[in-house]
C-alpha cells in the first residue's frame, strides 16, 4: 500500500498500460514535453517517446478522431482532453464516430479508445470551465461513461478502460487530482461497471458520483451526529448504470438523496430517480429529493459560484428533508 | 497496363454504373430507404486511384474510408456487390447486417473502413487509420476520398495540419464535383481550387486533376500513392468531376443548367474510355453491348435475388454490436461486492 495522489494514480496506469503494450499511446494538448496540465503523464514523454506521447495542436475534434482511427485499426489510444468544456468539441468524433461505428458496422470494427476528461467547478473558473456535463455522454448509446472517485478507482478503472474493447469516457474533476487514497502495489483492476456502496446505512440513501461522492459522505457524517444512519452508493458508472444496487439501497432504507454538481434539467438524478420508480416506487417512505447546481451558467463572482453549486451542506439538508425532519 | 486489364477496368465502371442505375429503381420501389447518394459520373476517380493502391486482397489492402457516397468505394475495395445491395435492403446478410444501410457501408474483411454521414469527419479518422499502420510497420496507407464541400469543415484543416506534421501516410482525395447538395463552389469556397488549400498552408504535397479520363487519373494517382507510401507523408490529390445524378433521390437539380449537365455528359469516363479502347482496338462496341447483357443478368440473378431473398435481422437482435458482446469481466465488471 502506498499513499498515492489522484494523478499519480493516473499516471501510474499509463506508465503500466504502456509498458505491457506497445499498443497504447496517449494523446492531448501538453501531455508529452510539458507534462501535463494534470501531471497524469509526466515523465512518460521521456520514457516513451513522442511516437506514443503525442503532445497534439488545439484540434480536439480532429485529434479525437484520429485517436479513433487509430483504434480501428488495434490501437489503445487514451486521450486527454485539457477541460470537458472542450470535449464539446470533439462531440462529433465521440458521438457520431466511436459511439457508433461497432453499430453501424453490424460488429465488424471496434473503437476501443479511451477519453479522459475533467468536469467539475474549481474555483472560479466561470461558465466556460465549469461544465460538468455527464449527462451529455450518458445519453450516448454505445459509450461506456465512468467517474472514478478516488485514486483507487482512477487507476483500476483507466487499467481496464485501456483494457475493454468499447469506447470509454472518463470523467475526471478539477478538485479531485490532488486527493489521496492508499492504493495496493501490485497490479490491480476496478471494473468499469458497478455502482459501490461505500459507506452502510439503515435510515436513508444517499446517491453521489464523482465529486458528489464527497459531499454525501461528508453530509453522511454530520447525519450521523444526529443519530441519522446514512447509505452512501458512489455510481461510478453512469452509462450503464447499476440499478440493481441502488434498488437494494432503497428497499433497505426507503427514503433518497440524489446529489449531482450539474444542473438538474436530464440530468444524473432525473435518470436516477426514474429508475428508482420503476424498479422500488413501493418501498419509498417519502419522495426522493434531488441536489443540483443552480440553472444558470456557473458565475465567476466567488459568492455566486458558491450560490450556484451544491455543497455537503445542501446534501445534509436534503437528507433531512427526505427524513422529514425539515 | 495490359489489354485485359484495360478491359477489366472498363467493364468495371460500367458495372458500377449499373449497379448505381439499379440501385434507383430499388429505391423507387421502396425496397431501400432512407439517403441514397449515387456516384454516378464520378466512377473514373474511385477505379482510377483505387487500381493504383492495394485492393480486393482482403486484409492486406490498404484501408479506405469515405463518406455517404460510398457504394463503388465499397466496392472497388473489395467488399461483394450482393452483400452492398443487401445492406441497401437492410438485410441480415448486408455488410454492414442491416445496420448500417446505404451511407454506412462497412466490409473490415476488405479494410474498408466506412461510410460516413457527417461532412468531414472521415478526414480524422483516415488520419489515425494511417497512424496505426505507420505504428505497426504495416507499409499499407490509409485513402481518404471526400467532397469539396467536406474541406470547408475544421476538421479538414486540423487534419491536414496533424498528418503533416506527424508524417502520416494518409492519400486524401478530394472529387471536386463543384456542387455541395446545391451549393456551387464558388459560393462556399474562397479559395475553389482545392489543391492550393494545402501546398503553403500546410506544407502538404497536392495536385489538381482531370478526373473523368480514367488514364489521367490512374497516371496522377499511381504518382501520389506511391509518394504516400514510400515517403511515409500526406499526399492531397484532386479531381475535377461531376456527378450526373442528383446529390441525394430528392433533387430537382434546379442549381444547375442543362446546358452545364450537356457539357459533362460529353465528358463521361465511360464513354471517354470506351471510344479510347475502341480506337485502339483493345474492344469492339460488340464487347460493350455483351458485358451489358451479362452485367444485367448478375444483378438481376445473382445481386438482386441475393438482396431480396436474404432474412432481415432478428428482431432480438435489436441491442446487439452496441458494446462488446462478450466482454472480459475483469475490466467490465460487475464490481464484485
Ligand atoms: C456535418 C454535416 N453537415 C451537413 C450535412 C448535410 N450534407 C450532406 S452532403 C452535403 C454536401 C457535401 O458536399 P461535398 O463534400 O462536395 O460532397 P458531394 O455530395 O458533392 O459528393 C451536406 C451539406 C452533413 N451530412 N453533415
Ligand atoms: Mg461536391
Amino acid at each position: 500500500m502506498a499513499e498515492t495522489a489522484y494523478w499519480e494514480a493516473i499516471r501510474r496506469a499509463h506508465d503500466e498500460e504502456m509498458a505491457r503494450d506497445p499498443m497504447v499511446i496517449a494523446m492531448g494538448e501538453d501531455i508529452g514535453v510539458a507534462g501535463g496540465t494534470y501531471k497524469a503523464t509526466s515523465g512518460l514523454f521521456d520514457k516513451y517517446g513522442e511516437k506514443r506521447i503525442i503532445d497534439c495542436p488545439i484540434s480536439e475534434n480532429s485529434y479525437t478522431g484520429i485517436g479513433i482511427g487509430a483504434s480501428m485499426v488495434g490501437m489503445r489510444p487514451v486521450i486527454e482532453i485539457m477541460s470537458i468544456n472542450f470535449a464539446l468539441l470533439a462531440l462529433d468524433t465521440i458521438v457520431n464516430a466511436a459511439a457508433k461505428i461497432r453499430y453501424m458496422s453490424g460488429g465488424q470494427i471496434e473503437c476501443p479508445i479511451v477519453m479522459r476528461t475533467p468536469g467539475g467547478t474549481a474555483h472560479q473558473l466561470a461558465a466556460q470551465h465549469s461544465a460538468r456535463l455527464a449527462r451529455m455522454f450518458m445519453s450516448t448509446s454505445g459509450l461506456r461513461v465512468v467517474t472514478p472517485r478516488g485514486p483507487l478507482d482512477a487507476y483500476g478503472m483507466l487499467k481496464s478502460a485501456i483494457r475493454s474493447n468499447d469506447p470509454v469516457v472518463i470523467i475526471e474533476h478539477e478538485q479531485m487530482y490532488n486527493l489521496k487514497e492508499d492504493i495496493p502495489d501490485e497490479e490491480f483492476f476496478r471494473p468499469l461497471e458497478g455502482a459501490e456502496v461505500i459507506r452502510e446505512g439503515s435510515d436513508i440513501t444517499l446517491i453521489g458520483y464523482n465529486y458528489s461522492v464527497h459531499l454525501c459522505m461528508q453530509a453522511a457524517e454530520r447525519l450521523a451526529k444526529d443519530g441519522i444512519s446514512a447509505e452512501v452508493v458512489d455510481l461510478r458508472s453512469l452509462k450503464p448504470i447499476d440499478r440493481e444496487t441502488i434498488r437494494k439501497s432503497v428497499e433497505k432504507t426507503h427514503k433518497v438523496v440524489v446529489a449531482e454538481e450539474d444542473e438538474a434539467p436530464v440530468g444524473v438524478g432525473s435518470e436516477i430517480i426514474t429508475g428508482i420508480m420503476e424498479d422500488c416506487f413501493f418501498a419509498l417512505d417519502s419522495q426522493p429529493v434531488r441536489i443540483h447546481a443552480a440553472d444558470v451558467p456557473v458565475p465567476y463572482n466567488a459568492k455566486l459560484e458558491k450560490a450556484a453549486i451544491p455543497n455537503a451542506d445542501d446534501v445534509y439538508q436534503g437528507a433531512l428533508k427526505a427524513m422529514g425532519k425539515i | 497496363m495490359s489489354d485485359a486489364d484495360k478491359k477489366r477496368l472498363l467493364r468495371e465502371m460500367i458495372f458500377y454504373r449499373r449497379f448505381e442505375d439499379r440501385t434507383f429503381e430499388a429505391y423507387m420501389e421502396r425496397k431501400i430507404g432512407g439517403f441514397l447518394h449515387l456516384y454516378s459520373g464520378q466512377e473514373a476517380v474511385c477505379t482510377g486511384v483505387l487500381e493504383m493502391a492495394n485492393v480486393g486482397k482482403g486484409k492486406e489492402n490498404d484501408y479506405v474510408i469515405t463518406g455517404y457516397r460510398d457504394h463503388i468505394h465499397a466496392i472497388k475495395t473489395g467488399a461483394a456487390p450482393r452483400e452492398v445491395m443487401a445492406e441497401l435492403y437492410g438485410k441480415e446478410t448486408g455488410s454492414s447486417k442491416g445496420r448500417g444501410g446505404s451511407m454506412h457501408i462497412f466490409d473490415a474483411s476488405q479494410n474498408f473502413m466506412g461510410g460516413y454521414a457527417l461532412v468531414g469527419q472521415p478526414f480524422p479518422l483516415a488520419a489515425g487509420l494511417a497512424m496505426g499502420c505507420k505504428h505497426k510497420g504495416t507499409n499499407q496507407i490509409a485513402i481518404c476520398f471526400l467532397g469539396d464541400g467536406a474541406n470547408n469543415q475544421g476538421t479538414f484543416h486540423e487534419t491536414m495540419n496533424m498528418a503533416a506534421i506527424w508524417n502520416l501516410p494518409v492519400l486524401f482525395v478530394c472529387e471536386n464535383n463543384g456542387y455541395a447538395i446545391g451549393t456551387h463552389i464558388d459560393r462556399s469556397t474562397a479559395q475553389p481550387d482545392q489543391y492550393k488549400r494545402v501546398d503553403t498552408a500546410y506544407n502538404m504535397k497536392s495536385s489538381q486533376h482531370d478526373g473523368m479520363d480514367i488514364d489521367n487519373v490512374m497516371e496522377a494517382a499511381k504518382t501520389a500513392v506511391d509518394y504516400v507510401r514510400n515517403e511515409q507523408k500526406p499526399y492531397f490529390i484532386e479531381f475535377m468531376t461531376y456527378r450526373f445524378r442528383g446529390h441525394s433521390m430528392s433533387d430537382a437539380k434546379g442549381y444547375r443548367t442543362k446546358e452545364e449537365e450537356a457539357e459533362w455528359e460529353k465528358r463521361d469516363p465511360i464513354k471517354i474510355y470506351s471510344k479510347k479502347l475502341i480506337e485502339a482496338g483493345v474492344i469492339k462496341q460488340a464487347d460493350i453491348k455483351a458485358w451489358e447483357k451479362e452485367i444485367d443478368d448478375e444483378m438481376e440473378n445473382d445481386i438482386i435475388k441475393f438482396a431480396e431473398e436474404s432474412p432481415e435481422p432478428k428482431l432480438e437482435e435489436l441491442t446487439r454490436y452496441v458494446l462488446d458482446d462478450n466482454p472480459d469481466p475483469r475490466w467490465i465488471g460487475p464490481l464484485q461486492k
